[in-house]
């Protein structure tokens, strides 16, 4: 009979732990403040990475209905990738101020979104294949 | 340093150095660099004296760090304006209503404090991003969807707080509807919490909406009489499968008995999803999207002035085979139902000659991703950034403008109020001199009224930006005058649409302005917001 209520006990937590999701105390789980794509996984990867597909991918990155790859698409044709991450010819100080002023459709983003070492990271990233 | 209008330089200093006592000193911003991200990125004012801007940001951690702010700023009379995550984009931005606000930054408070699958609702705060919950759902395995609305990036609280709306079933598809118990910091610093919230201890916060006595949520939306720092939000319970079907229907006045086809088989429950109405023959789509332009003919019949004449219309279709006008219709439920709800409403539209229908198929869901890549994402509870689209440099639209903001009335929801408001908005965009939609079908967000909607460009040139700002308040005083009023809109425009809705004397703004005297005494709270302003700045403008 113990080990049967141990098992009952350990059930009840399973199924508990299944339908209620709350951190203690109601203190809340902080969430990264922008999104991580849930198929990709930051683990060994540079923080840079990690902040593109946090703060960029959505609108930058691979596949239908992305807006910034659509839009460097149709402005270079070809001519430089459309996709952000690969391309060689961006420096970290445009990168920087196209994030703080925005461009086109494109909004402002405030430090309190991507802090400055966030921008640092990224920056860092999408220059890593850059001609020394 | 910019220092807000009203308060002294020393004042303020003095105020700034008490909130980075509060915050910490990273996360009080005066240097211009820094307050120019909280500029809306969308003003229609961008670049000129009355570009609505900040004197500062200051973003709290935590509802405590709130409550400090929003006293040290009554000590001071500091003007603040909270933003959630700041992307109310068209809407403001993280930019105030009253120009030299500091900006209550509350990105930060990005908790998600509670996903309860077994009742299906979550709390958070006003950091957390659709995306955010989104990850967090799917990460933990969660049964759940979100409702998000077109963008994903902005927060659930502050597009509730917008009233925005989203793509799920009707009960959710309003987001300030969907939400069930709040939390919020008032002018004085106490804390507030509403529905069943007020009780101590209460077990039923996230699932019984209302509580006891007078029931207040809806004053803390689109308004200024408190913080809202927690946010409870019904979620759907992940459906089993989903299925899609289109119907045509061959008449231009069809579209009168297919609006009230819909309307039953929505209000009874048969159809669930959000419905979109198009019309083949005018290659028009949802959300006023621009097609081709028509050829010279079909544009000569829509040009006739009272509106297009309806046999000419029909004749004009049949000759080109086309049907008039055509809505998909969507389920979400089990297999079954979902099938048998489709024949269903096969059967109700087929009181309309002509119609036709063509099976968008049935899917087991989630959707695998190519699945997805044939969808809105939103209609799946995932979200995205494909709004951003319209709008977006492309092959069709070389040269981008800098943003838009939308021109968005709500109409009834019958046929005929859409080809009345085709005319009336026709006739004004000739008189404004604005580019004229060949015909305009509007959105069935919610289920008991349309919206039309209409996108106005921002640019960065002032003269182009005047006139817009001039044409929108004509707009929205000729909607007026048809009994169409806005749902919502930016700053610059909040105190013209206040203004139309003006019965009796102005009895509900004078009673917006009675409670915000009575609960904001200092008028700190977002002063300006949807057109309510506190006592010492109305008397200033007067």
């Amino acid at each position: 009979m113990k080990n049967t209520g141990i098992g009952l006990a350990v059930a009840f937590a399973f199924l508990l732990a299944a339908h209620t999701h709350t951190a203690a105390a109601q203190q809340g789980e902080r969430v990264k403040s922008a999104w991580v794509k849930a198929t990709v996984s930051g683990e060994g990867q540079p923080r840079g990475y990690v902040e593109y597909q946090n703060y960029c991918s959505m609108c930058h990155g691979e596949g239908p209905g992305k807006p910034g790859t659509m839009a460097l698409q149709a402005k270079y044709k070809g001519a430089e990738p459309a996709l952000l991450d690969q391309r060689t010819d961006l420096t970290p100080q445009l990168i920087k101020t196209y994030v703080r002023n925005g461009i086109s459709i494109m909004p402002i983003f405030r430090k309190t979104e991507i802090s400055d070492a966030d921008l640092d990271a990224i920056a860092a990233y999408l220059t890593r294949n850059n001609k020394k | 340093m910019k220092v807000p209008p009203g308060v002294s330089p020393s004042d303020f200093s003095e105020a700034i150095q008490q909130f980075e006592n509060v915050v910490g000193k990273e996360w009080v911003f005066t240097e211009d660099e820094d307050v120019a991200l909280y500029r809306d990125a969308y003003s229609p004012f961008w670049g000129e004296p009355d570009e609505l801007v900040a004197s500062a940001a200051v973003a709290p951690d935590g509802v405590e760090q709130v409550q400090q702010i929003v006293r040290i700023a009554n000590k001071y009379k500091i003007p603040i304006y909270p933003v959630s995550t700041g992307k109310n984009l068209g809407y403001g931005g993280s930019a105030p209503a009253y120009s030299g606000s500091v900006v209550l930054d509350l990105k930060r408070m990005n908790r998600i404090i509670e996903v309860n699958e077994r009742n299906a609702y979550c709390l958070v705060e006003p950091g957390v991003s659709y995306f955010d919950l989104y990850r967090y759902i799917q990460e933990r395995g969660i049964k759940l969807w979100v409702d998000v609305p077109d963008p994903g990036w902005g927060s659930p609280i502050g597009n509730a707080l917008d009233r925005g709306g989203g793509y799920l079933l009707p009960q959710f598809r309003n987001h300030f509807d969907s939400h069930c118990g709040m939390e919020v910091v008032l002018a004085n610093g106490e804390i507030l919490r509403t529905g069943m919230g007020a009780l101590p201890g209460s077990k039923t916060w996230q699932q019984y909406k209302s509580g006891f006595g007078p029931w207040i949520d809806g004053v803390f939306s689109q308004s200024n009489f408190g913080v809202v720092t927690k946010m409870g939000f019904w979620m759907l319970p992940a459906p089993d499968s989903y299925q899609v079907g289109t119907v045509t229907v061959p008449r231009f006045n069809d579209l009168i008995p297919f609006v009230d086809i819909l309307g039953y088989l929505e209000n009874t429950g048969c159809t669930n999803g959000m419905p979109f109405f198009g019309s083949p023959l005018l290659a028009r789509g949802p959300l006023g999207q621009a097609g081709p332009v028509p050829d010279p003919e079909l544009a000569n019949l829509l040009d006739r002035l009272g509106g297009p004449d309806p046999d000419a219309m029909d004749a004009y279709a049949m000759k080109k085979g086309i049907p008039h006008w055509s809505c998909t219709v969507s389920f979400y439920g089990g297999p079954q139902a979902n099938a048998g709800n489709w024949e269903f409403a096969k059967e109700k539209f087929s009181a309309i000659p002509g119609a036709k229908f063509t099976d968008g198929g049935a899917y087991k869901l989630p959707l695998t991703p190519e699945q997805q890549a044939k969808f809105n994402l939103p209609q799946f509870g995932i979200p995205s950034l494909q709004m951003f689209s319209i709008g977006a440099r492309s092959e069709t639209n070389p040269t981008p403008g800098n943003g838009h903001i939308w021109f968005s009335p709500i109409i009834p929801r019958t046929g005929e109020a859409i080809f009345e408001a085709n005319r009336v908005f026709r006739q004004a965009a000739k008189e404004l001199d604005l580019p004229i939609p060949a015909f305009s079908l509007p959105t069935c967000y919610w289920e008991r009224a349309f919206i039309f909607l209409f996108g106005f460009p921002i640019t960065h040139d002032v003269e182009t930006n005047k006139k817009n700002r001039a044409s929108f308040k004509q707009l929205v005083k000729i909607a007026a005058e048809h009994g169409w009023g806005e749902y919502r809109t930016a700053p610059a425009h909040q105190g013209s649409v206040m203004d139309t809705y003006s019965f009796n004397n102005h009895a509900l703004l004078r009673f917006h302005e009675s409670l915000k005297d009575a609960v904001d005494p200092n008028g700190i709270l977002s002063a300006g917001r949807y057109g309510i302003w506190p006592k010492h700045l109305r008397e200033a403008k007067a």
